[in-house]
């Protein structure tokens, strides 16, 4: 059965592909929040324009997605957050960007809003000036309890943001986020951007998940442009998502364990980070592998030292890699601190619809490249490990699994690719057509969604990071832990600011 | 353990030979340091970083900068956890609006002597955010900056040539 079965809708959008898009009424809009909150369908994304709104559903036993589309015409529409939390802070945002009511919503402070772009609403048609007020923390109140404020310049090499603990003694009893402090307007230069300028900007939203969001930004492209990229193309973009995943883990990996004071695994883990990003700037010509995906194809073919780069690496990261896991197994003083420490509960897991590591430690069963199955991952053998114990080790393990699965994948893609091709035209003049692509990032499922005009130009683009759903989490992990324990459970999940404040 | 250890002992050493100092970044400090700060400081730097809204590509390399390869203590380079304890403020990012009280109060925090190297294409002018309603666009509107790093994001060996040429200024051999 299809999602919009279950919703009841005044028209569907036929210029919008791969999945559907439907415009519905306040009937519509509340049975789609019903669905959300009856956990039979997952909030996928949640995003304005100046006078609509629109919710993407998952639906993950189906493996099927759906747009619904709600006008606003008093500027209005019915809160989603009141029913269901996942959507709060894209909520909180759109009335930011857009100046778009959430009517019957509890929670309307500013979220990336600081109240110093010198306008209100840049992204809204609304000429209405916005009341600078001082931002409320949610109170945490008893005769024991102080606050520690951290950030947003933090003692580390980190993104910027603040958090505000509430303790007693040693143990947190609430953990706030107030982000936003790297929001640099990204939605807004997409609008009237040309494809090289958008894929340049969607290769900047996280600068460690740039492979994804190149990758999903021109599926999303090719989507709403009917087209499909060359095969030689599709494996050269895996093959760099897969090279992307390594490297991440890797430093996540040692740097979890470095927080944790042991600093011989992250000594290691960093060498066979540098390797992939050694073997990346062989292969491609960056070490980030930033702009080479591009809508309908890749801009270069592998160098033809590459395939021999990236077999060495694969070679060394087999024959080192087991010792380190070995390593991370026996040692009890770091399983110490990381098994039972920032635990995020399978229920949370489900509701937010947490992607990557987080979500598949808690139990999640959801990876974009399985569930969805997007070309060429429909076409290699591959496992997804979920873990239920949702504490920082699992999350650990999930990470360890998942370099085993990148290395297979990336021997199978050497393999299998032969020559070919490796970029399509992109058709001039199609007209106003829409696209949404979902691929996995190291960190989790990226969502972009686009409108192109007829010379090709991106009307609006909404891009979104899995972090949106793994952020609120953090803040339910570190209840009861000790503040110390908070690098820990921040770095196990390595959450993205760029991507989420964009 | 015992085995990853052992191995390491017998591997040899993966840190490679120092790039020479950028040339370009040399000059463009001999106008900006002074002799006095040069006596005081000697080879060593305090650098402290600040994420002023990058896209968290310049961070990625920074942090490569502490791996086996680069090494970057050997220099008498080393990273600090306070402005209060930095030489340098190593800043990235178009510095968005939302950061701008923050790279300044940062920079207050810093005792002089004091460098600010602007590391990759958004710090230099707002790269490909420039322009945004968001960002300020250039580190140099907020604070003085002493030298430019560029790339998108810039090498770890790019980073490191930099990073020489200060010290080797400031070491009074420039």
């Amino acid at each position: 059965m299809d999602i919009l079965d279950g919703i009841p809708h005044v028209h569907a959008v036929a210029s919008h592909r791969p999945w559907p898009r439907a415009v519905v009424a306040d009937a519509g809009w509340q049975a789609a929040i019903e669905q959300l909150t009856a956990g039979r369908l997952t909030l996928l994304g949640f995003w304005g324009e100046p006078s609509a709104v629109h919710m993407a559903l998952l639906d993950g036993a189906a493996a099927e997605i759906a747009v619904v589309t709600y006008e606003c015409a008093a500027g209005r529409f019915p809160s989603v957050a009141r029913q269901h939390l996942p959507a709060l802070r894209l909520e909180r945002t759109i009335h930011d960007l857009f100046g778009l009511t959430p009517t019957g919503a509890d929670d309307m402070r500013p979220w990336l809003d600081h109240h110093v772009w010198g306008k209100s609403f840049p992204l809204g048609n609304r000429n209405v000036p916005r009341g600078a007020v001082t931002y409320q923390f949610l109170p945490a109140e008893g005769e024991a309890l102080h606050q520690v404020a951290v950030g947003p310049v933090h003692a580390g090499i980190i993104e910027p943001g603040h958090f505000r603990f509430t303790a007693n003694g040693e143990h947190v009893v609430r953990l706030e986020q107030w982000l936003g402090y790297t929001h640099k307007g990204i939605e807004r230069l997409m609008q009237g951007a040309s494809l090289d300028v958008a894929a340049k900007l969607a290769n900047r939203t996280s600068g460690d998940s740039a492979v994804a969001y190149a990758f999903a930004f021109a599926r999303a492209v090719e989507a709403a442009l009917d087209i499909e990229a060359p095969p030689r193309a599709i494996f050269l973009r895996a093959l760099m998502a897969e090279l992307e995943r390594l490297a991440n883990h890797f430093g996540d990996i040692g740097a979890i364990c470095n927080d944790a004071s042991f600093a011989l695994m992250h000594a290691q883990t960093g060498i066979l980070r540098e390797r992939c990003l050694r073997a990346a700037n062989v292969a491609f010509g960056h070490r980030l592998m930033m702009d080479v995906i591009v809508p309908g194809g890749v801009v270069q073919d592998i160098a033809p030292d590459g395939d021999m780069a990236l077999r060495r690496l694969l070679a060394e990261i087999k024959r080192v890699f087991p010792r380190l896991i070995e390593l991370y197994d026996n040692t009890a003083s770091l399983q110490d601190r990381t098994v039972t420490t920032g635990i995020v509960k399978t229920e949370y897991a489900r509701q937010f619809g947490a992607g990557g590591y987080v979500g598949r430690a808690s139990g999640r069963n959801f990876d974009a490249r399985r569930t969805l199955a997007y070309a060429p991952y429909d076409r290699l053998a591959f496992e997804v490990p979920v873990l239920e114990a949702g504490d920082v080790n699992a999350r650990v393990w999930i990470r360890i699994r998942e370099v085993e699965q990148s290395v297979a994948l990336i021997a199978q893609i050497l393999d299998l690719m032969s020559p070919g091709e490796i970029r399509s035209a992109v058709p001039a003049g199609r007209g106003d057509c829409e696209g949404l692509a979902v691929t996995e990032a190291f960190r989790g499922d990226v969502l972009i969604w686009l409108r192109l005009d007829q010379e090709l130009r991106v009307q609006r683009c909404h891009l979104r990071d899995a972090s949106w759903f793994q952020w609120p989490l953090l803040e339910t992990a570190i209840e009861g832990n000790i503040i110390a324990d908070f690098p820990l459970c921040n770095k196990s999940f390595n959450c993205s600011y760029s991507g989420a404040d964009l | 353990m015992r085995k990853t250890l052992l191995e390491s002992l017998t591997h040899g050493s993966l840190t490679e030979p120092a790039p020479a100092p950028d040339e370009a970044a040399l000059a463009e400090l001999a106008s900006k340091v002074d002799r006095a700060a040069q006596a005081r400081l000697g080879r060593s730097l305090a650098i402290r970083q600040v994420d002023a809204g990058s896209c968290n590509g310049c961070e990625l390399e920074i942090h490569a900068l502490s791996n086996a390869f680069y090494d970057i203590e050997r220099f008498g380079l080393r990273f600090v956890a306070s402005p209060r304890h930095a030489d340098v403020l190593l800043v990235t990012g178009p510095v968005t609006h939302n950061m701008r009280q923050a790279l300044e109060r940062t920079y207050n925090a810093t005792p002089d002597p004091k460098w600010v190297v602007a590391v990759g294409g958004c710090a230099l002018d707002g790269g490909i955010f420039g322009g945004s309603y968001a960002c300020v666009g250039g580190v140099s509107e907020v604070v003085p900056v002493d030298l430019q790093i560029k790339g998108c994001p810039p090498t770890p060996t790019d980073l490191l040539k930099g990073l020489l040429a200060l010290l080797e200024h400031v070491g009074g051999k420039g």
